[in-house]
């Protein structure tokens, strides 16, 4: 929707012009921006005029811009080793908006939105990804995107700081992964969505988003057992309440579809599946 | 900036903030829809670069450069896009609002795509269809042809496309705001931020002083005339409890003041330059404290003028009566069964919000294009509240964006006519989604208590229903459809000894009004759950307990009052066939397994309902019918077109009763201005009132085509000069062809262009040169008759996740002789698709303050082509003695039966009843805590 309290909208082309006045907001994909009415905000930041690359693999890993939209994300899981792809694959599918939403809506915009149904922050949870944050008057600090989401619309970024990239590290990138989700319908938003990876070491990891204001994450050193993962589940004491699910449902769901995830997990590896991502 | 739009540059120099949407239809690219404005619907998709995208989300500033396609962009009338044809000729849509943004985003799937059910499901979840239940769109990707056109003079019974159809997938279709209207303002309203509420001071010199504002409207400037948003044929079927703007604010959102001003943005800033002074007042937020003394009062400064039936108890309408002894009856009952159900607010989610558009025409009349059921009660109302004359006011609209009940409110039109009449200027007011959630009225929720009482043999004595309504701050609808809810819902089944006591009570929230059904779904989820139970308690097959019970011709139909309704007959009777159809189609099943696993359990379901087919207390009609040179024929008709399909059908009945084809029918419609009169398109009226009326004026033009015909080729070649115009009346109608026939030697029949005389056809235009031909009739609605509707289901349930997965679903119906097969299918799988909303996901919620915590698509979940599965419809064979070629309205009535006997099937696999809808997964496995405990001893 036209927003109209904006009066000025601006396109920086270099980093030292990106500090947001008071009133203005960084413009992403827009997809949330422009969905409801943004009462306040006199100005608008876009980020396109940057030319981020989406996607960088680099020595370290993969690195994904913040304007990294979710189809160009979605594009490039066949590069992707299949376990991986196949959780990019989830995760896309895991956002409300269809695939004509996809083709705009950035990974950076979904992880600083941080609602608790945003799959990208799901994502980046699971592989163990980085946040690099641009900080004002040119420095930058990394966080674990894990611990970049604080609550519901709620963010450990500063005034000034931009969400540069996700940075997933090279070692996660062989891992094998699992995803569940369920909504109160088929496809809708979700209510609980478990994402997991094991490395080849044991080393086990479970988040559990959409039924928690904000991610969780569950460490293991080696697989689980049911009883232990169920107990760590259990012992989340912050299960959201919205339309989209009562928190005791979305409890009991979420300790059903960790325990699929773990025995995914622990299974032996599946052939691979085919990416999911992506739409038309 | 300079980008394309369907191939031509446009030059444009978009303001901050704007999106694509707008943009687009600033340069007046109309097939780009608003639906949500929040990239949730669908309703704008354009190709961006060839790839699809809500144009409601892409920043304007963006677009240099680039290229867009709209559906009219894809293709044309002329020269449609492939998936538009095939759109048409699956007949792809009813209202037509999704269309153009559904073939636009359609138009990118590849054929793996589109031969993947599951995969179109998942493609499509950003496209919503408030009207098909998506089958036929599925049908349209696909390439499956449902429509044709017919032969001439044969058209009724056959499936013949809609006649805007190839505007409506082209985008070119006009729906209310897509003309140009020069120099317009924009309205737009500040809401009450409370529930209760008088406003003691507003100032408004800010705002007024602000640029662009042309005025600022607060209560000072409303009319004193109390009026009802709600509206019926009689105007005091509704209180009158409503005010343009009112110093006391009675519900969250409602009207504080409005300005008007240049541009939406610039009365939107201007409000919150309002300076509003409000004494806060206690507020009643729970219809079941509403009535207890000591309650705040909704209503309470009205007096016994505006007709509410108690104000000092927030009462707007009860009714309590008896038939026989109930009390007496249940104490001597083998099985009684009790229960108390729960419905909750639904929104209508039309995806046309409401809008007006309205002017000042040469004369100085106030004009007002609306998005109304209504537009002859609307004028009427209009000019009651401003005090004009009526016949300085003229209301019409366009092709509607969904309606469903909803659209038979006034909720825009009272204030765009007094901005126009203050500032002299065009106007218009759009809502906003976040306005429809908020403000627009919803479905009554009700509280209803059934009990049964019945003998061993499972023939019901006892009937006894309780129903509480929350009509919410303002009573339109609420007395009406308190008293249809317990109507055919009850009169359905007969019993001896039956009470009824309903009350509808004003609370300080949202208004609720009309909603399809008209409140019969609510008390039917009660009434047919309850009757389960007694099929359960009695062991007997539960369509055989409806086979014991139900009304059968010949019997009164009673709720209590046994002298209730004489006008309303049995034109036609179908029940038992729908039964048997429904019945033998889920033993029959339909091949869907269930699936496997431990926690998941298969259960079968069934409920029904009948309907009157028209709404009581006269329903009006005043229609035209007049030869045009050349052989077309134009109709002027009051019925508004809004997915109801009502235009097809009257093109039907016109071009059969004058031999000739549908595409020679030109239906002009829904304008105060053309047709003469019509109550509006509700109550299931628009095919057996204004169809019926035009079925008859068409008759009598028929008729006196070829009494001319017959003239001419009497007196030798041509005409002579000096004929009178020859008028004919509709009510002297009647077998006039063979009375034609009579007159002469030769075989007179009406046809294609004109009427052939023996092997002469004398064409239209030698009728014409001896003077206009042209019949008008009129049609009151004074009988009525009833249609049926059994619904069934096969389900398995997921105790686990409380997943309610639908394995077959069948709905018979009896809609007398079906005119158009492949729309009355549409309507029975859209009504479908609208009560499994109801039944599974949908609920306006409020926090404890009464703010509506709903106000979006994202929270407030309209079924996607995901959740709804096929529909098999079933037709029953009858024809009415009433309806026009023996036909029966079939648009509100699916709806009816659909929750109950879904909650019957769940009921059946779980062995717990569920009493309250949504069923949503987590209330389902909060029902199947039971089944989870012990798995293995839970076999149904």
């Amino acid at each position: 929707m036209d927003l109209t309290s904006v009066r000025t909208v601006r396109v920086p082309h270099r980093r030292d012009e990106l500090g947001c006045a008071p009133g203005e907001v960084l413009l992403g994909g827009g997809t949330w921006l422009f969905s409801e009415p943004q009462p306040g905000v006199t100005g608008l930041v876009d980020l396109a005029g940057l030319g981020w690359p989406p996607l960088t693999v680099t020595g370290a890993g993969l690195s994904i811009a913040g304007t990294c939209t979710l189809a160009e994300l979605g594009a490039a899981t066949p590069g992707l080793p299949a376990p991986v792809a196949a959780l990019v694959g989830a995760c896309c599918d895991a956002l409300l908006g269809s695939f004509t939403v996809r083709h705009a809506a950035t990974v950076g915009g979904n992880v600083c939105l941080a609602l608790p149904a945003g799959p990208m922050i799901a994502l980046a949870a699971t592989l163990d990804a980085d946040a690099l944050v641009w900080t004002p008057g040119g420095g930058e600090r990394t966080e674990p995107v894990a611990d970049l989401v604080l609550g519901v619309r709620r963010t450990a970024l500063r005034p000034g700081e931009v969400l540069r990239s996700v940075e997933v590290p090279r070692a996660v990138l062989d891992a094998r992964t699992a995803a569940r989700r369920i909504a109160l319908s088929p496809l809708g938003r979700s209510g609980a969505f478990v994402t997991g990876r094991v490395d080849a070491t044991g080393r086990t990891v479970v988040v559990v988003t959409a039924s928690t204001p904000r991610p969780h994450v569950l460490r293991f050193d080696a697989p689980p057992g049911p009883g232990e993962l169920a107990g760590a589940v259990h012992a989340i004491d912050d299960w959201y309440d919205d339309p989209h699910g009562a928190p005791d449902w979305r409890h009991a769901m979420t300790v059903l579809l960790a325990e699929e995830v773990r025995a995914e997990l622990a299974a032996a590896p599946p052939p691979a599946p085919a990416g999911r991502g992506g739409g038309a | 900036m300079r980008f394309h739009v369907d191939g031509e540059p446009v030059e444009a120099a978009p303001r901050p903030g704007q999106v694509l949407r707008t943009l687009l239809r600033e340069h007046g690219h109309h097939a780009v829809k608003k639906g949500c404005d929040a990239g949730d619907c669908g309703a704008c998709t354009v190709l961006l670069d060839g790839a699809a995208v809500h144009a409601c989300l892409v920043p304007a500033h963006r677009l240099d450069g680039r290229s867009v396609t709209t559906a009219a962009g894809l293709g044309t009338p002329d020269a449609l896009h492939p998936l538009q044809r095939a759109f048409v000729d699956a007949g792809a849509f009813q209202c037509g609002f999704c269309t153009a943004g559904m073939v636009v985003t359609a138009s990118t799937f590849t054929d793996e795509e589109r031969a993947d059910p599951e995969a179109l499901a998942r493609l499509l979840k950003g496209n919503l269809c408030r009207c098909t239940g998506y089958r036929s769109i599925r049908d349209g990707i696909c390439g499956v042809v449902n429509t044709g056109p017919a032969p001439a003079g044969d058209a009724a019974g056959r499936s013949v496309p809609a006649p805007a159809a190839v505007r409506v997938v082209t985008g070119t279709e006009p729906y209310t705001l897509d003309v140009r209207t020069p120099d317009l303002a924009h309205v737009a309203v500040l809401g009450s931020p409370h529930a209760h509420a008088r406003i003691t001071a507003i100032d408004t010199r800010a705002a007024e002083a602000m640029p662009g504002v042309r005025a600022v409207l607060t209560h000072h400037d409303s009319p004193a005339t109390l009026f009802s948003t709600g509206r019926h044929e009689s105007r005091t079927d509704d209180p009158d409890d409503t005010r343009v703007l009112d110093p006391v604010l009675r519900f969250r959102g409602q009207r504080v003041a409005a300005v008007v001003a240049d541009s939406l943005a610039e009365a939107e800033r201007a409000l919150d330059a309002l300076l509003v002074d409000y004494e806060v007042l206690p507020a009643v937020l729970d219809p079941e404290l509403a009535d207890l003394p000591g309650a705040p009062l909704v209503h309470g400064d009205k007096g016994p003028e505006s007709r509410i039936a108690a104000p000092e108890r927030n009462t707007v309408a009860e009714m309590h009566g008896e038939l026989g002894d109930v009390d007496a009856a249940l104490a001597a009952a083998d099985v009684v069964v009790t229960g108390t159900w729960r419905t909750p607010r639904v929104n209508h989610a039309a995806l046309e919000t409401h809008a007006t558009r309205g002017w000042l025409d040469a004369d100085g009349r106030l004009v007002l294009r609306t998005s109304s059921q209504v537009p002859f009660l609307v004028r009427d109302e209009i000019a009651h509240v401003l005090g004009l004359d009526r016949e300085r006011v003229r209301v019409f609209t366009g092709r509607i964006g969904g309606g469903f009940g909803g659209k038979q409110e006034m909720l825009t039109e009272d204030l765009v006519a007094l901005a126009v009449l203050r500032i002299g200027r065009p106007v218009q007011y759009e809502m906003t989604r976040e306005d429809e959630f908020r403000v627009a009225p919803t479905r009554h929720p009700m509280r209803v208590t059934v009990t049964l009482g019945a003998t061993r043999d499972g023939v019901l004595t006892a009937m006894a229903v309780d129903e509480l309504a929350d009509t919410g701050a303002y009573g339109n609808h609420g007395v009406g459809v308190m008293f249809h809810s317990v109507n055919e819902s009850t009169s359905v089944y007969r019993c001896p000894n039956k009470r009824v006591d309903a009350r509808s009570v004003y609370t300080h929230t949202l208004p609720s009004g009309a909603f399809r059904g008209y409140g019969l779904g609510q008390v039917a989820f009660a009434v047919e759950s309850a009757l389960d139970e007694l099929a359960r308690e009695l062991g007997i097959d539960p369509f055989d307990l409806r086979r014991r019970n139900v009304v059968v011709p010949g019997d009164p139909l009673v709720v209590t009052d046994p002298a209730g309704h004489p006008e309303l007959l049995y034109g036609s009777y179908g029940l038992d066939q729908c039964l048997d159809l429904a019945q033998d189609a889920l033993a029959r099943g339909d091949g869907v397994a269930a699936p496997t696993g431990p926690t998941w359990r298969t259960g079968t379901g069934m409920a029904l309902a009948m309907i009157a087919t028209l709404p009581p207390r006269g329903h009006h009609a005043e229609v035209a019918a007049r030869l045009l040179p050349g052989g077309d024929v134009e109709v002027d008709v009051g019925t508004a077109e809004f997915g109801n399909g009502t235009t097809t059908v009257h093109a039907q009945l016109v071009a059969t009763a004058l031999g000739t084809r549908t595409d020679r029918v030109r239906v002009r419609q829904s304008d105060t201005d053309t047709a003469r009169y019509d109550t509006g398109a509700y109550g299931s009226a628009g095919v057996v009132v204004a169809g019926r009326a035009l079925h008859v004026a068409a008759l009598a033009l028929a008729a006196a085509m070829e009494r001319r015909a017959v003239a001419l080729v009497g007196a030798g070649q041509g005409a002579s000069s000096g004929a009178s115009p020859l008028v004919a009346h509709g009510g002297a109608a009647g077998p006039t062809t063979d009375a034609a026939r009579d007159e002469d030697a030769h075989d007179v029949r009406v046809v294609d262009g004109g009427v052939l005389v023996g092997d002469r056809l004398v064409t239209a235009d030698e009728l014409l040169a001896a003077g206009p031909l042209e019949a008008d009739a009129s049609e009151h609605g004074a009988l009525r008759s009833v249609a049926f509707n059994v619904h069934a289901f096969r389900v398995a349930v997921d105790t686990a996740t409380g997943e309610v997965r639908v394995l077959q679903s069948v709905q018979a119906v009896d809609a007398g002789t079906v005119l158009n097969p492949e729309q009355l299918r549409g309507q029975v799988e859209g009504g479908t698709a609208q009560a499994l909303g109801t039944a599974l996901h949908e609920e306006v919620r409020l926090d404890a303050e009464g703010r509506v915590t709903t106000a979006a698509f994202r929270s407030y979940h309209v079924p996607q082509m995901s959740d709804v599965p096929v529909t098999e419809v079933l037709f029953a064979r009858t024809h009415d003695d009433l309806g026009p070629l023996g036909a029966k309205s079939m648009s509100e009535a699916p709806y009816n039966p659909v929750a109950p006997a879904l909650a019957n099937a769940v009921r059946d696999a779980l062995g717990v009843r569920p009493h309250a809808l949504p069923m949503t997964r987590d209330r389902v496995w909060r029902l199947a805590a039971g089944c989870r405990v012990a798995p293995s001893d839970a076999a149904p």
